[in-house]
């Protein structure tokens, strides 16, 4: 009796074991499989439905500035004929994107449904994408990299072509590479963000050099490792110059700063109370108003003097060289600097439209309203020289 | 034609001392893999050649021996802090009757699927100085701020709540599969219940204590999440930096390869543990299951310990994901539906948990039967991949896999291999134990009675191994679950998993949608578990 049932059991290992092997197999040649027909497409046609998007996008901005409408009303005045014509060959688009799928997943969407081509979306940090763009080299199968910021898109500006002027003017100057290499799409102001609980604006000292005053000492957090702060210190460089700059790190380090590895837990424990004050980017704060609600006990406030303290950051994209979609991947860029898209980045990630006519959130400092230094997004990328003074400063270990 | 026949023979699986070496049917799938694995470190050591100077340079300045002394502490308190909560936990539910010992058994394998970066921000957020636990505590008996936990008392909690499944995994299919006579003779012969488990029980249980330890110390080795989030800088955290802050993969590679060399360090010292012990019966007999302890008075307080565990380890992260998901759904935040990533998840979990087992069999069965230069150094290269941070893997494969197998790049095929690589050592190490509790005999019992070699596996060794395989197929399983920078590096485009779910919602502050994608990750994993430890027997 027991021997039938060890039997049993063994058969049904071995069985599943098989099963397994098998899925494997069978898993991995259905993908193969999957892929062959997408390959035989690429061809051109099609340019008409440009302009309708831009008019249906003013009307649209005209009536509602706030976001969900916004989308469904231009999903829907995309004309369906247009979809149909398009059938013969709209191909395809692969976008490695540095930029989250909570945030831009819904755009990028739209843009697959407006234009017919079908895109393909790589989501992972920016960092790792640019990592694996160079290790790829020409063998990328992406056409376009959508970076969270310009370090990324510097890391591998040398796999990236020169844009095309149609593409490059539809964004503002500042906004772009220097070589136009890529450009802007968002922008994103550096800001202090505080715990109202303890402190109204008036408290803060009207530029960053005001933290390294010591009654800030033990009220401070910092990220010295994330992207955009490392981009304020490179802005601090260029407006003050590296003596100056060294200064003030180590003015704040000497008011002991509590150190995070990234902007959310900062506001976080902003609103805590952890901390008094902390250096981030100004969208966080809107998450969190939207998950906790008006009560959350923290707000953000832009240097009244100005200076490096607010400058506004740039997320950019630019084409490889290696893309195999040219066409739809400038056309994805153009998109992305139209007004539709703008408002959807306005209305939707709380960031800055970088076009004009474009409403923000009322809850956002107008960009003209934030006293900004006059650095372009060019400006930014000497992020080896950063990483080596603040490792000399001793805030990188 | 007779040499093939002599192979073959082999597989009898005869000790080192037996004539003729292993049979092809291990060596050749053996080799291959060790081939495979040998990817990673290549790699490194491809891209480290452009480093040079500038790695020196570097190396000196960031403090490397501070660094390292901090890394190596919290290593060891880790493991060790893993080892005390573990061997206990495993003791209890396996031989005594404590009540609903399944129920914890489960539970208390779970925490191994909660992503270190989840952990991490928990427990800043429930146990911060003005964390949930300080907001309650106000509100009871006015406390305004807790000690603060962050730094290398934070790290160490976390990772050690998250990470003594290991161990416990591996002692518990040890203790399924020992010989209670041993005990028997130990009590019978004078020794109470503490000499007994001191001269008997720990040296039987050394080798499943010391191949978990070894998984928890590697990890700790490997983690970025909750140190990164706990504020303790380790040699991964100065990996991470030059991946991710400065944009440097030479660099990140130079660290990588230094941190392999860490890794050998500790695997060296492992191997120092292993003697050349047996741990199967050697004479007539079989081996009987053990009988139940009674716990009588110390029922409640074993229950007691198994719930603090549980409650630390599972139910702290699990409220706080709770609370944000209750609190961004009454804020109006919507919640996605996230059953094509749970979808994805499962599938490569599986396949890379089935590929794992198969792939770990004849490692451990060479590094078991056929002990030498060779088969040891296949056994310990597995490890190597487990110690690297993912990200340091996932390069290596872009990089192969984009200039030399284009045909399989970005495809799912070289994300499951890729998981192969990271997590193989968990379903080695679990195999290997369970190996080592097999009598050789047995199986040249089996032969002789006229069973073919591949007959016997399944019938005789597959069996009397089952505990083992199966608690490392879970290993692989779950911690795939969680697995984050090769799923987002070689994960075809647009395929998203759980783990990428929350991570890309996590980033952005979208707390509500990360709770949910988190929970269902917890959910979807204690299914196989729950499985897994419901039909075993007691």
């Amino acid at each position: 009796m027991s021997g039938l049932v060890w039997l049993n059991r063994n058969f049904w290992l071995t069985l599943l074991m098989l099963g397994l092997l098998s899925v494997l197999v069978v898993g991995c040649t259905r993908e193969i499989v999957k892929e062959v027909p997408q390959e035989v497409v690429v061809e051109k046609e099609v340019v008409k439905e440009v302009p309708v998007e831009v008019v249906v996008s003013r009307e649209v901005v005209k009536e509602i500035p706030v976001q969900v409408v916004v989308e469904k009303e231009v999903v829907r005045e995309v004309p369906r004929d247009v979809v149909v014509e398009r059938e013969a060959a709209p191909g395809k688009l692969v976008v490695y994107s540095g930029r989250s799928e909570s945030l831009v997943d819904n755009i990028i969407r739209q843009f697959g449904e407006a234009t017919g081509i079908e895109v393909e979306v790589k989501y992972a940090n920016t960092a790792q994408l640019a990592a694996t763009l160079l290790e790829e080299g020409g063998n990328s199968p992406a056409d376009v990299f959508f970076a969270q910021d310009p370090g990324g898109l510097g890391a591998v500006a040398s796999m990236l072509v020169v844009l095309p002027d149609s593409v490059l003017e539809q964004g503002p100057e500042w906004a772009r590479s220097p070589e136009g290499r890529w450009v802007g799409i968002s922008g994103r102001a550096r800001t202090v963000v505080y715990n109202t609980d303890k402190l109204t604006e008036a408290d803060l000292p009207d530029d960053m050099f005001g933290f390294t005053d010591p009654v800030w000492k033990d009220r401070i957090g910092w990220a010295p490792t994330n992207a955009s702060f490392q981009a304020m210190v490179t802005a601090m460089r260029a407006e003050w110059g590296d003596a100056r700059t060294r200064e003030w790190l180590e003015g704040i380090k000497a008011n002991n700063p509590k150190i995070y590895p990234k902007n959310t837990p900062q506001v976080a424990a902003a609103a805590a109370g952890e901390i008094d004050v902390g250096f981030v980017n100004h969208y966080y704060l809107f998450r969190f108003l939207a998950e906790e609600g008006e009560d959350f006990a923290a707000r953000n406030y832009h240097p009244r003097s100005g200076g490096p303290g607010s400058i506004v950051m740039v997320a950019g994209a630019g084409i490889l060289s290696s893309a195999k979609n040219v066409e739809n991947a400038e056309r994805f860029l153009k998109f992305m600097l139209s007004p539709v898209a703008q408002q959807y980045f306005a209305g939707q990630t709380f960031e800055y439209p970088l076009v004009e006519g474009v409403k923000i959130q009322r809850v956002l400092v107008p960009l003209a309203d934030i006293v900004k230094p006059d650095l372009t997004a060019g400006d930014l990328v000497d992020l080896k020289g950063t990483q080596a003074l603040l490792q000399d400063a001793g805030v990188l270990p | 034609m007779p040499n093939f026949l002599a192979n073959f023979r082999g597989l009898a699986w005869r000790q080192a001392a037996a004539i003729g070496g292993p049979p092809a049917i291990l060596w050749a799938p053996a080799l291959v893999i060790g081939a495979f694995l040998l990817l990673s470190p290549i790699y490194l050591g491809i891209r480290s050649l452009g480093a040079g100077y500038e790695f020196w340079d570097l190396f000196l300045r960031i403090r490397v021996l501070e660094i390292l002394l901090r890394t190596l502490l919290l290593v060891g308190t880790v493991t060790g802090a893993s080892i005390l909560l573990a061997v206990p936990l495993a003791w209890l539910t396996v031989r005594t009757d404590l009540p609903l010992a399944r129920f914890w058994n489960v539970l208390l394998t779970l925490p191994l699927v909660i992503p270190s970066y989840v952990a991490g921000f928990a427990v800043v957020v429930a146990l911060g100085p003005r964390g949930m636990l300080q907001g309650f505590l106000e509100n009871l008996v006015g406390v305004e701020r807790l000690p603060d936990l962050s730094g290398f008392p934070g790290a160490m909690l976390t990772l050690a709540l998250l990470s003594y499944p290991y161990v416990l995994l591996t002692v518990r299919a040890a203790l399924q599969r020992l010989d209670p006579s041993l005990e028997e003779s130990s009590r019978g012969l004078g020794y109470g219940w503490w000499g007994t488990f001191r001269r008997v029980m720990i040296p039987l249980l050394r080798p499943a204590v010391a191949a978990g330890g070894l998984l928890v110390a590697l990890y700790t080795l490997s983690d970025f999440g909750a140190v990164s989030l706990l504020r303790y800088e380790t040699f991964t955290w100065a990996i991470f930096i030059q991946y991710e802050a400065a944009l440097d993969r030479t660099l990140g590679a130079a660290f990588s390869l230094a941190l392999v060399f860490l890794a050998l360090g500790l695997l060296l010292g492992e191997s120092l543990t292993r003697g050349r012990s047996r741990y199967y019966r050697v004479d007539q007999g079989a081996v009987r299951p053990s009988p139940t302890v009674p716990l009588g008075r110390w029922r409640w307080p074993a229950v007691g310990f198994c719930a603090l565990v549980a409650v630390m380890a599972l139910a702290l992260p699990m409220s706080v994901l709770v609370y944000w998901a209750v609190r961004g759904v009454a804020a109006g935040e919507p919640l996605l539906a996230l059953w094509s990533a749970a979808g994805n998840s499962f599938y490569v979990s599986g396949l890379a948990a089935a590929g794992a087992v198969l792939a770990a069999l004849p490692i451990a069965a060479l590094s078991v039967r056929y002990p030498g230069l060779i088969s040891s150094l296949l056994e310990r290269i597995t490890y190597v991949g487990f110690a690297l941070p993912g990200i340091a893997v996932a390069l290596g494969l872009v990089f192969f896999g984009a200039n030399f197998a284009r045909f399989i790049y970005q495809h799912l095929s070289l994300l499951i291999l890729s998981y192969i690589i990271l997590f193989l050592p968990t379903a080695v190490s679990s195999a290997r134990t369970s190996f080592l509790q097999l009598n050789p005999r047995i199986e040249e019992a089996a032969r002789s009675l006229g069973r073919a070699p591949l007959g016997v596996f399944t019938s005789v060794t597959l069996p009397l191994i089952r505990p083992g395989v199966l608690a490392g197929a879970a290993l692989v399983f779950l911690l795939t679950m969680k697995e984050l920078p090769a799923t987002l590096i070689l994960g075809p485009t647009g395929f998203s998993t759980l783990a990428t779910s929350i991570w890309g919602a996590a980033s952005e502050a979208f707390f509500a949608q990360a709770a949910a994608a988190a929970l269902l990750l917890i959910g979807v994993s204690s299914v196989p578990l729950a499985f897994l430890m419901l039909r075993e027997r007691r």
